[in-house]
């Protein structure tokens, strides 16, 4: 059981990796993306955390993919694109070397720990798993109390994020007469 | 128990049988019952609403024309299916499911009855069972009804731009960022809730609301519950927050071009996540199946089993709300846009955070031992400190709009 849920959610999530890449339509585009993250969010359920899973899909799911094809639609770019136009002539060798890369360190990183893919772990704390609400507490404890400087950091960035978004987007006074012209 | 499904793939052994034969029940009855009920919404709505506006209402189908609904829905299904032209047709047709089905998912996770009173803890025995009313009940509960509601911007935003049309576009782009934005502070009222609770299992949220004090709507001080109501609303698109299907400005809004059975399916989720966001708020802050009690006094339906008393219940505090609804749409003109951004995001978000913090800080006075009264006053001190700051950033930023000749 364990093993048919992990094939069907890796498919989900391969499927939905293959389609982000390939689809010319950049709506396609971001439902494949969808697709992974729900496959992403099933993995999460299927190792029992599930409160992940739901953040994973309030979150990405929810509001950031919802975010993308929101700025795909206002900004009129939802047409088939022509993939054979390239404006950056050294994007496409550079990220080839990027995911030769990608894939030799994982390869590698694999057949280094060869061993610890047949050591059996402990596994999850089952005695906590009987409290439904044991999940969240050890997350929450973990991130407010040894992640906190992380935690708070990453919110700080993501602040600044979002000032000077608006800093840069907002027209300077007496500036919008010429550019509306 | 699912591991014996590859050791005994026939089913003969007694382990599997009755819970999975309570599951497929559960399941077939919760569908069942979700269509019926709204089906009965629909036809509710329509005979309300004549009501309040001195009409007479559907009376030809069946008696007082409550088989109406039934005679709309065969006459959808036999109606021509249309595509557009333009649309792209892959989207177009998914649209319609992606609105649908997370109508139902959320209906999964509310506790339809059971007996909740003394140590029964909502657990019913079922052929020999023990089970509860409700189809799931995972334990991040209460947030698989906020992924659900934040998946189903999907159907509506794809709709809209699948069709190939503007007005659809528009109209869905309105709807889903009316939905995003809302979305905040629907999940921070929850918060609220869930703070007290002290669990997000909703069976757990309804068994600590054992008699009328114990209710959430008085326990976390009724702000959050105004909050969700109002949050809910819009995120139902439904009036005073329609905007999604302004006829006036935008023809019929993102199902425009959607034509017979895929255009009753958008239909009916509308209604059918009207019936379950009601069935949340009683589920959150008014007790669920619980019974109305107020100290050991217990309103009891006599002859009644418990069980079954709780859905009943269930039953009449959703038509409350089913009724409020009605009657926000018989009574409330439509906001404009600016003034429902407005409201989202300078009242109701700032507003369910502050109250958040303040049950927050009060569980930390208690933990600690601090008077209670010291520490609601020095927090609601601070929040109208930050009240303030933010009152006077919008007033600025006004002030700087105006300058610079911006309309709103």
């Amino acid at each position: 059981m364990g093993l048919f849920v992990f094939v069907c959610a890796a498919a989900m999530v391969l499927v939905g990796a293959v389609g982000v890449v390939t689809r010319n339509n950049p709506v396609h585009a971001a439902l494949s993306l969808v697709l992974t993250l729900f496959g992403i969010a099933v993995l999460f359920v299927a190792n029992n955390a599930h409160f992940l899973a739901a953040v994973q899909v309030i979150v990405y799911a929810g509001a950031i993919v919802v975010l993308f094809l929101f700025v795909i639609m206002l900004l009129g770019v939802d047409q088939a694109e022509d993939l054979s136009l390239e404006p950056l002539t050294v994007q496409r060798p550079l990220a080839l070397v990027v995911s030769i890369g990608v894939t030799g360190v994982i390869i590698a990183a694999v057949l280094k720990s060869q061993d610890a893919l047949f050591a059996r772990g402990t596994g999850i704390d089952s005695a906590t798993l009987q409290d439904a609400d044991a999940n969240i507490r050890q997350l929450s404890r973990s991130i407010f109390t040894d992640y906190v400087f992380a935690f708070e950091v990453t919110s700080v960035l993501l602040l600044i994020a979002v000032v000077g978004t608006v800093v840069m987007s907002r027209r300077q006074h007496g500036q919008h007469v010429e550019e509306s012209v | 128990m699912m591991y014996n499904f590859a050791i005994d793939p026939l089913l003969t052994g007694k382990v599997l049988w009755t819970p999975l034969l309570i599951v497929l029940l559960k399941v077939v009855v919760v569908f069942a019952v979700g269509l019926v009920a709204t089906m009965l919404m629909v036809w509710f709505e329509r005979k309300v609403i004549a009501g309040m506006q001195n009409r007479i209402g559907p009376n030809k189908a069946g008696p007082f024309g409550i088989l109406q609904t039934l005679a709309d829905g065969i006459k959808l299904f036999f109606k021509e299916d249309l595509i557009p032209e333009r649309s792209d047709r892959f989207v177009f047709k998914l649209a319609p499911y992606l609105a649908f089905v997370p109508a139902f998912l959320t209906f999964a996770i509310i506790p339809l009855g059971g007996d909740f009173r003394g140590d029964n803890d909502g657990l019913v025995t079922w052929f020999g069972q023990q089970t509860r009313v409700q189809l799931a009940d995972p334990p991040i509960g209460i947030l698989f009804a906020l992924a659900i509601s934040s998946i189903a911007i999907y159907g509506i935003m794809l709709a809209g731009w699948s069709s190939g049309s503007k007005y659809p576009l528009l109209g869905s782009v309105r709807a889903s960022a009316q939905m995003v934005s809302y979305e905040a502070a629907l999940g921070l009222s929850v918060a609220a809730v869930v703070l007290v609770s002290g669990t997000l299992s909703t069976s757990g949220i309804v068994a600590r609301q054992s008699s009328l004090g114990n209710w959430n709507v008085i326990v976390t001080g009724i702000v959050p519950f105004f909050i969700f109501m109002i949050a809910a609303t819009a995120e139902l698109n439904r009036p005073p927050f329609d905007l999604v299907e302004a006829e006036q400005e935008l023809v019929g809004g993102f199902n425009t071009e959607y034509a017979s059975l895929r255009f009753a399916l958008f239909y009916l989720a509308e209604f059918m996540n009207t019936v379950t966001m009601s069935a949340l708020i009683v589920t959150l802050f008014f007790g669920g199946p619980q019974p109305i009690s107020v100290g050991s006094l217990t309103v009891d339906i006599p002859i009644i089993g418990n069980a079954f008393e709780g859905t009943i219940w269930l039953l009449l505090k959703v038509l409350v709300f089913l009724y409020i609804y009605v009657w926000f749409r018989a009574t409330l003109p439509r906001f404009r846009y600016d003034q429902l951004m407005d409201l989202g995001w300078k009242v109701l978000i700032p507003a369910s955070l502050g109250w958040f913090i303040l049950l927050a800080a009060q569980r930390v006075g208690q933990d600690a031992g601090w008077d209670r009264y010291v520490v609601t006053i020095a927090t609601v001190l601070i929040l109208l400190v930050c009240y303030s700051l933010l009152a006077l950033a919008q007033r600025t930023s006004e002030n700087e709009r105006k300058r610079d000749g911006v309309m709103f």
